[in-house]
């Protein structure tokens, strides 16, 4: 049977980590919660079958991502959205990395961090299609490689390239409408000049 | 910066092409040096580098919330529920 005091050493350190995901795919705290309390018990469960020395974060998030997969998804089902191929390579960088606000101080490195609030980069993630969402996030927040998401998700890693290369897409798709939003870059679909 | 960009060479699009990859730690090693070395050389592509390299840490740093004070203890009472 597992050891409870050995699972809590190595696995409760990866909570906050395990619960911002959470938050990120079910966009919702109470929910967010369940899903962590979830991923642990099931965790604990499959503990003793459980090679010490392996990756035990990859495998709390598999745990995590399959378990919301199971539970959540059927809920709140969007529709994927297609209209990102307009999207090209550079698209953030060609509209605002010759903002004054950006380019001032480009060596400074809070000047982007400074363009956009936590709200809204935390929305434009909750607002990608699902299943790039998720591998925005296993990669580009929680750092995983692609070989690691490949594992996580149980999808080929070629299919982990292109939720990646589209997620990342419809990630500055957002980022930038909301700069438009706040009238820090033009509403246009050529990059200012 | 560069609003008068000069015509992009083939090494230029290779980088570029490559930078999620390259910030993602992707690249094996006589790829990452071929477009490091690059970028040392190319004022053109080393900008849009650093802006993404900088987005990155945006989008890490943004999106971390702390877990409630009260989950831990309550995954924890869950926990000394199961069957030892």
């Amino acid at each position: 049977m597992a050891d409870q005091a050995r699972f809590a050493e190595l696995a409760m350190e990866h909570m906050s980590s395990l619960y911002s995901a959470a938050l990120r795919m079910t966009r919702n705290p109470a929910d967010a919660e369940d899903l962590v309390q979830e991923t642990y018990l099931k965790a604990y469960r499959g503990f003793g079958g459980f090679t010490e020395g392996t990756n035990l974060k990859a495998w709390l998030y598999r745990i995590l991502t399959n378990s919301y997969i199971n539970t959540y998804r059927a809920k709140q089902r969007r529709p994927d959205e297609t209209d990102l191929d307009d999207v090209e390579d550079l698209f953030l960088y060609n509209r605002l990395g010759g903002l004054e606000a950006a380019r001032a101080s480009r060596s400074a490195e809070d000047e982007l961090m400074d363009l956009f609030s936590e709200d809204e980069v935390k929305r434009a993630v909750e607002e990608l299609p699902e299943n790039f969402r998720m591998a925005v996030l296993l990669a580009d927040v929680e750092g995983f490689s692609y070989k690691e998401i490949a594992e996580i998700l149980d999808i080929p890693i070629g299919t982990v390239m292109s939720r990646l290369h589209r997620g990342r897409k419809g990630l500055e798709k957002a980022l930038y409408e909301f700069a438009v939003k706040r009238r820090l870059a033009e509403p246009v679909s050529n990059p200012a000049t | 910066m560069a609003t008068d960009p000069a015509p992009l060479k083939p090494q230029c699009d290779d980088a570029l092409h490559e930078i999620y990859h390259l910030l993602s730690g992707e690249l094996d090693d006589a790829k990452r040096e071929q477009i490091t070395v690059h970028l040392d050389e190319c004022a053109p592509c080393a900008e849009p580098y650093d802006f993404y390299a900088e987005l990155r840490k945006v989008v890490q740093q943004r999106c971390h919330d702390t877990a409630p004070p009260g989950l831990l203890s309550r995954i924890e009472d869950a926990l000394g529920h199961e069957p030892h």
